[in-house]
């Protein structure tokens, strides 16, 4: 095959950029003030102001984890970030009512469209609060509750605060803590017991500002035999400064329950996406986490499920994408906590030029438990002579009655491959970008309809130009 | 314990231990006496380690933090004539070292016509003084890289002897080398080093044996082993660790693979409360064949710590890992083990698998198959199993009226021959099978 040279990346899709009015701004950098700020901006009770100031402190103290993390979390500067930006605290429920600038936006992202194509409720948060939320009219008859983390805190707390920072606590990591400081948007999702919502519920997230940092926060309780699927959205415009995204993301099905989380996770190029997903399984629920990464400078991901009750299920599905400049250090925890509990995880990537992919992972049976199984593959494609990939599986298994199996490749696209399209007439940039879409295709299959399309599409853009 | 004995072999903590060790040693070489000197301040310097570093995750880390008490050089007053009596696992052998403490316990064999032919096999403290040259190109010029410097340090500055085997270019032996290293007087802290070189298109093996003489003493063991492989050269080294169950051990290993090479090493792993081992292959020349393979057996309450790398630094070479653990009782182990392939070593073809096979509801097993691959043109995988026997299996087992117990030890003999399989000495391998048999009787 011949030599590869490099290639331009066409990620378009969400680089633009509107100049925005922000009425509430909490300035740059962060201390108390800034908590102070946003507690008193968003109206918030006492005890979510102590929390938040707690978590600041668990913040400031705990180390960056370099110890094991990529050295570039370094180059994260906290001091010229901007915690806050919003033009109010109410999302409004017709897009007619959102503001001409934040509108633009969505449209040009086609978000109403698809809200009326197939979406059964949409939030769209535009830096730090939702400027659009609404929820199909039958679902709220049903009791489903979709709102976002301040309002639900507030008018649902007796749903809410009983899992909130349950799930991950403050502490967990440094980005949790960070988020735990300073969380504004996400969605707050309460399916009622036995409800099953067919159609998706959609968060999109859009960073719109330079120097800012989105940090914000969801918590999906699907009640005994709920079903509910949610996606998730992200884009930013390309700043030469870098912006930080920092999530939290807490599911929690019980018994029975069944959570889809989908993501598909294109921030530009110059973002530093830090979060931290994980789900508590009860008895034979069912979370499952897909996942795909193919924006930001370096993500660090981990969607976990934690399988507190017997049979419960974990899953995750995890495609990513790695160009030039970038590092998507993605993976999976897996903390089987009862008896009987399968966990499954899927990861392809592709490293491209010199990006680089890591798989980190934690398959864990801490205890002696019955019939518990793990499946683990990784594959890794390896697209140009200087591209990348690491795999750093942990493992640890107690007892003689479960079963865990691990297993990873690493291969390039053959040249035979290519060259047998070639010889049927195809360009060598269209043959490459079959084979990559051939690796990832029986994942992709795995998302919705609508996305695996746009999936396709986007890996199409990514491969276009990187054979010669 | 007399004063005397105090006074000459003092313990870890001591800060005179050092100066007492110099004097003892007795070699007059400078280039030696500095490279211990300065391992001794590098020991001093280091700190211990602790778990939140990546190459001590899952460890114990305080079993090898509390050491002071250990005597260096403490040499058996008892009759070591009974050891070297013990001292023949094997009957055909190429040459035989026995070391009790550190040292030497019998006259050392070799082979006549070998050692006419310029196979130089001998106590590393006589090579130090009649091969100066060649051992300087090879002593300690690499590391397994793998979290243990503070002790590959400590075992440097105090090491008193061990083993050289060199064998010159061209030269094919079949008989194994044998080395025995035995653990004697109770409270010992002791550091076998091997050294072993193969020419240009040499072909050799070496079998260590490393036992303790009685069941219930205390030992403190720093071994450190090198292999260097020359262009064409086909080694195989294999190490029985069955010191006794009162033993810390460490095992700091590199096998250096240069052209067209076939190494391979085996650790075997019987003995040992606590065994940190550490392997390092890397393949300096194209068209190598590195293979590395371990078999653990730990029961009781015994831990078993193994960390590997794989690096190619040249291209079109390949390596194989195999690490199986069978675990009994309330014991441990912990797999960790990294490929490395570097920018230039394109058609790269590297395998590392760990099998755990689950024999006790209260043990338990760390696996962490690592991979780093910096080319694009590679075949690279890791596996990684833990589970149970297959009820298939036993099943049939059952069905032909063979009790549970005799079923699960064939099943393990079985699981266990794809290593034994690799030694190249039968006599060896029914060896292995008795100590993986006694193992179960016990």
């Amino acid at each position: 095959m011949s030599t590869t040279p490099d290639i331009n990346v066409e990620r378009d899709v969400g680089d633009f950029h509107y100049e925005t009015d922000y009425e509430f701004d909490a300035g740059v950098g962060l201390n108390e003030k800034t908590i102070d700020y946003i507690v008193d901006v968003k109206g918030e009770d006492d005890w979510v102001r102590e929390f938040r100031k707690k978590a600041l402190k668990i913040f400031q103290d705990k180390p960056n984890p370099t110890h094991w993390a990529s050295k570039d979390i370094e180059n994260i500067n906290y001091d010229n970030i901007r915690y806050y930006l919003s033009k109010g605290q109410r999302p409004s429920r017709s897009w007619d009512e959102v503001p001409d600038d934040v509108k633009e936006t969505f449209e040009r992202l086609g978000i109403p469209e698809k809200e009326r194509a197939f979406l059964a409720g949409v939030e769209a948060q535009f830096d730090s609060e939702a400027s659009y939320s609404n929820m199909k009219e039958e679902l709220a008859k049903e009791g489903v509750i979709f709102v976002g983390s301040t309002e639900g805190l507030k008018e649902h707390p007796e749903i809410f605060k009983k899992f909130f920072g349950k799930v991950i606590p403050t502490g967990d990591n440094k980005f949790s803590a960070l988020n735990s400081a300073v969380f504004s948007g996400g969605s707050f999702i309460y399916i009622p017991p036995g409800v099953k919502v067919k159609q998706p519920l959609q968060a999109y997230f859009r960073i719109n500002a330079e120097n800012f940092g989105q940090f914000e926060r969801t918590l999906i309780i699907a009640d005994e035999g709920a079903e509910v699927t949610y996606m998730e959205g992200c884009t930013a415009p390309k700043f030469e400064t870098t912006t930080l995204h920092s999530a939290v993301v807490e599911l929690v099905a019980l018994k029975g329950a069944k959570i889809q989380y989908i993501t598909v996770q294109n921030w530009s190029a110059n973002v530093f996406n830090m979060v931290t997903k994980r789900g508590l399984a009860m008895d034979d629920a069912e979370i499952k986490w897909i996942d795909c990464n193919i924006g930001s400078r370096l993500t660090m991901k981990y969607p976990g499920v934690i399988m507190r009750g017997p049979g419960a299920r974990g899953e995750v599905l995890s495609i990513a994408l790695a160009h030039d400049g970038q590092h998507q250090d993605t993976g999976s925890k897996m903390i089987h906590a009862a008896d009987n509990t399968t966990s499954n995880i899927i990861s392809k990537s592709i490293s491209i030029g010199e990006g680089r992919s890591t798989y980190r992972g934690v398959v864990s049976i801490p205890r002696q438990l019955k019939g518990c199984k793990n499946n683990t593959e990784c594959d890794a494609l390896l697209i140009n002579t200087n591209s990348r990939t690491d795999t750093y599986p942990a493992i640890t298994v107690k007892g003689n009655q479960s079963t865990v199996q691990h297993e990873a490749s690493v291969s390039k696209v053959s040249a035979e491959q290519i060259f047998y399209m070639m010889q049927r007439g195809l360009p060598e940039g269209d043959a490459m970008s079959l084979a990559v879409n051939g690796f990832v295709n029986d994942l992709i299959r795995e998302f919705p309809m609508e996305y695996s399309v746009e999936l396709k599409r986007l890996i199409d853009l990514e491969m276009e130009g990187s054979v010669g | 314990m007399s004063d005397t004995l105090v006074l000459s072999h003092p313990s870890l903590d001591d800060p005179k231990v050092f100066s007492v060790h110099q004097e003892q040693t007795g070699i007059e070489e400078e280039w030696f006496k500095s490279a211990q000197q300065e391992a001794w301040d590098r020991y001093t310097e280091l700190p211990y380690p602790v778990r939140t570093n990546e190459k001590w995750r899952f460890a114990n880390v305080k079993h090898f933090t509390n050491t002071g008490s250990y005597r260096t050089a403490a040499q058996a007053d008892e009759d070591t004539a009974h050891l070297v009596e013990e001292s023949h696992r094997l009957d055909k052998v190429a040459g035989r070292i026995i070391l009790a403490d550190d040292a030497l316990a019998a006259p050392v064999e070799l082979d006549e016509d070998l050692r006419k032919k310029g196979v130089i096999f001998m106590p590393l403290f006589d090579a130090i003084r009649k091969h100066p040259e060649l051992v300087r190109e090879y002593f300690m010029k690499q590391s397994p890289e793998l979290g243990s410097e503070k002790f590959e340090a400590l075992h440097l500055a105090l090491l008193r002897n061990g083993v050289f085997l060199y064998v010159p270019d061209n030269l094919e032996i079949e008989a194994p080398f044998m080395a025995y290293n035995w653990a004697v007087a109770d409270k010992a802290a002791l550091f076998p080093h091997t050294l072993f070189v193969t020419g240009t298109n040499a072909k050799a093996s070496l079998v260590e044996f490393q036992e303790a003489a009685h069941k219930e003493t205390e030992h403190f063991i720093i071994a450190n082993a090198h292999l260097y492989a020359g262009d064409g050269a086909k080694p195989s080294h294999t190490i029985v660790q069955n010191w006794n169950a009162k033993t810390l051990s460490f095992q700091l290993n590199t096998n250096n693979a240069q052209r067209d090479t076939n190494a391979k090493s085996t650790l075997i792993n019987v003995g040992s409360s606590h065994a940190r081992q550490e392997v390092h292959g890397k393949i300096f020349g194209s068209g190598s064949n590195v293979e590395m393979y371990a078999l653990n057996v730990p029961t009781g309450s015994q831990e078993i710590d193994q960390r590997t790398l794989q690096t190619h630094i040249a291209p079109n070479s390949r390596s194989d890992l195999l690490f199986k653990n069978a675990l009994i009782d309330q014991s441990r182990t912990i797999f960790s083990g990294l490929i490395i392939v570097e920018e230039n070593a394109q058609q790269t073809d590297a395998y590392q698998t760990n099998n755990n096979l689950m024999l006790s509801p209260d043990a338990e097993a760390n696996s962490l198959p690592g991979l780093e691959i910096k080319a694009n043109d590679v075949k690279c995988s890791h596996g990684a199993t833990t589970g149970n026997m297959d009820d298939a299996e036993m099943f049939y087992f059952l069905a032909r009226g063979i009790p549970k117990k005799k079923a699960i030890e064939l099943m393990v003999f079985g699981y266990f021959e794809e290593i034994i399989g690799k030694l190249d000495n039968e006599q060896l391998a029914n060896y292995v099978r008795e100590l993986v048999q006694h193992k179960f009787t016990d």
